[in-house]
């Protein structure tokens, strides 16, 4: 009665619950329309999400005065961590569906049975739900939920908004949600690492503008003067995709009731085009943002400022200077000019710099705490991350010598380089940060096993050390093969020799992929148990603990 | 076509490489400005200061 006489709902809360009426009447009369039976499911999942967020947003309005949370508590931030706890849960979520089909891919390039001559479950449609379940999905929850949790404890201030947040991680799930399936179904527009439809990539775009200006409102409103390193990374990050994204994405609808779209650019351009997007997603994406979570994250759990913070402001600069322009070097010995081709190389080059000044200030970071190596599982896996990053950047630049491309180029070598940074590099700093969020954002004393920790360490470090070196195997003798030529000018072997020589490295590359799933496997029930089993964190260290109300 | 091709790529070969020399020599006199120092250090210590 109380409550009733009381709803009254907020301006965001009214254009919230309108938009999401609004477009969901739009998506359901497009089903309607349409007769492509993919689109329709999309478009009908998307309907469902906007009906689920008008309950959602009238049910919130509804608790009245209660759901207005404080900025601050007794003079301290009052954060907001509903969001980052579902990011990290979908994070976790994401990641072992991911490696999984990356699983099934290696078996299937091993034993190409498994692809059942079905349209769904061949290779070439589950190998871009597993980039982008991996990538997207699992990289950009961990991106997310990290991002919001660095800007708000070094802002000291509470994440800006109130319904904008949740739509960022909600919005983005749905996004990947509608992305996977389509892959599936068979939407895609065929380009690496931009597999989406133009209805998907308008969606993702205003998701992403709103992650912008929720980030940018939390640095608004903070207390410490200075803005911390990391959010100068997740900065870089988030404007830069929303630059890359729109750039490759500038597609033309056939029609509204139809998931295809033509792309502006034409021929070398579109190549161009989405080379400097593809390339960028690695090192903005893959690179800046998780370089964020370094930044935040060891100094955190080492309990020791960063080595040099003034590399780490050229580190930034330098990096974000030099990245942009190395796209070119995946098109070596095309259509691109070869200039074009030559200034690729050269800042691929030159990225050696800031990459290890990097690695260099991350790793000195632990001086004066080396000990912690040996008793923290966590802390080590960070730093294995770190020294994985340095390894793939060292490696990176080399296979972007237009000489050594010519060997390397399509051939496996690429994707022992592109796992050694994604496995190892991302994989890890990823974990390392995920083991250190759970006990803080569910406010447990510790993890539930640390010996669990231990035993995923070393299980998907020896995982990606059959991975990658079954790579670099296979890719090498791949490049030869192809180039083999016999005293009479023939080229010594046909294509279908090379791929039966690759066959034992891709059982053991199967090997590698399938122990690193399973150290994320021991990793999800460490965590489920140290939210379930552990004792809540004592409130006898109040002097640096803030009071959540209860929501 | 050819036109804008050598206008675009005069810019770049000149102000361009200018102006990014430019602001990377700003970014590090910047952080290697001696009377940023003190904020510098302090900034290091940022993520060990709360919770």
């Amino acid at each position: 009665m109380a409550a009733a006489q009381h709803f009254s709902m907020r301006g965001n809360e009214t254009i919230g619950a309108g938009l999401c009426a609004a477009f969901g009447v739009l998506f359901l009369i497009i089903a309607g329309l349409t007769d492509h039976s993919g689109y329709a499911f999309h478009m009908v999942v998307m309907a469902l999400a906007c009906g689920l967020g008008f309950y959602a947003i009238v049910n919130w309005a509804a608790r009245g005065e209660t759901r207005h949370a404080p900025l601050e508590i007794n003079g301290r931030p009052n954060y907001n961590d509903g969001p980052v706890r579902f990011a990290t849960i979908a994070a976790m979520f994401w990641g072992i569906a991911g490696f999984t089909v990356g699983l099934v891919i290696a078996l299937q390039l091993a034993f190409p049975a498994l692809n059942f001559d079905l349209p769904w479950t061949n290779f070439g449609r589950l190998r871009p739900l597993h980039t982008s379940a991996v990538i997207f999905a699992f990289g950009g929850n961990v991106l997310l939920g990290t991002s919001f949790y660095v800007v708000q404890r070094t802002c000291q201030a509470r994440l800006a908004g109130v319904l904008s947040p949740w739509f960022v991680v909600l919005g983005y799930n749905l996004f990947i949600v509608v992305a996977g399936t389509g892959y599936l179904l068979g939407i895609t527009q065929g380009k690496e690492y931009a597999e989406p439809e133009w209805y998907a990539d308008l969606f993702l775009t205003v998701v992403w503008v709103v992650y912008l200006l929720v980030f940018l409102a939390t640095i608004w409103r903070r207390k410490e003067p200075h803005i911390y390193v990391a959010n100068w990374f997740y900065l870089g990050f988030i404007v830069t995709i929303a630059v890359l994204h729109l750039g490759n994405n500038a597609t033309i609808p056939v029609s509204l009731t139809s998931p295809k779209s033509y792309i502006l650019w034409s021929g070398i351009q579109d190549a161009m085009f989405q080379w400097w997007y593809g390339h960028n997603a690695v090192g903005f994406f893959l690179t800046a943002g998780f370089l964020a979570i370094m930044y935040y994250f060891i100094p955190k759990r080492a309990e020791r400022p960063v080595y040099s913070y003034r590399l780490s402001i050229i580190h930034f600069w330098a990096l974000i200077f030099l990245y942009i322009w190395a796209g070119p070097h995946h098109l070596h010995y095309t259509a691109l000019p070869d200039w074009a081709q030559t200034l690729g190389m050269t800042f691929s080059i030159m990225l050696w710099m800031p990459s290890w000044g990097g690695m260099i200030n991350g790793l000195m970071t632990l001086s004066g705490a080396w000990d912690k190596l040996r008793t923290d599982p966590v802390l080590r896996m960070m730093v294995v991350s770190v020294a994985f990053y340095g390894m793939s950047t060292f490696e990176g630049p080399l296979m972007s010598i237009k000489a050594v491309n010519s060997l390397s180029h399509y051939t496996d070598w690429t994707i022992g380089h592109v796992h050694s940074g994604a496995l190892g590099w991302v994989g890890y700093v990823s974990f390392g940060a995920i083991y250190c969020l759970v006990p803080w954002l569910w406010k447990r004393e510790r993890l539930y096993s640390n010996r669990l920790v231990e035993w995923h360490f070393w299980i998907s470090t020896i995982g990606i050390v059959f991975y990658i070196s079954a790579m670099w195997v296979s890719g090498i003798m791949q490049g030869l093969m192809w180039r083999a030529y016999t005293s009479l000018g023939f080229l010594e072997y046909s294509f279908v020799e090379t791929v039966a020589a690759m066959h034992p490295y891709y059982v053991i590359r199967a090997f590698g992929g399938g122990l690193f799933l399973l150290g994320a496997l021991l990793m999800a029930y460490n965590l489920w148990m140290t939210v379930r089993a552990v004792a809540p964190r004592a409130e006898a260290v109040p002097a640096n603990l803030q009071h959540v109300p209860a929501e | 076509m050819a036109q804008m091709y050598h206008l675009l790529a005069s810019i770049a070969q000149s102000v361009g490489v200018l102006y990014f020399m430019g602001m990377f020599l700003a970014v590090v006199a910047y952080a290697l400005w001696p009377r940023n120092r003190e904020t510098f250090d302090r900034a290091a210590s940022i993520p060990l200061k709360d919770e």
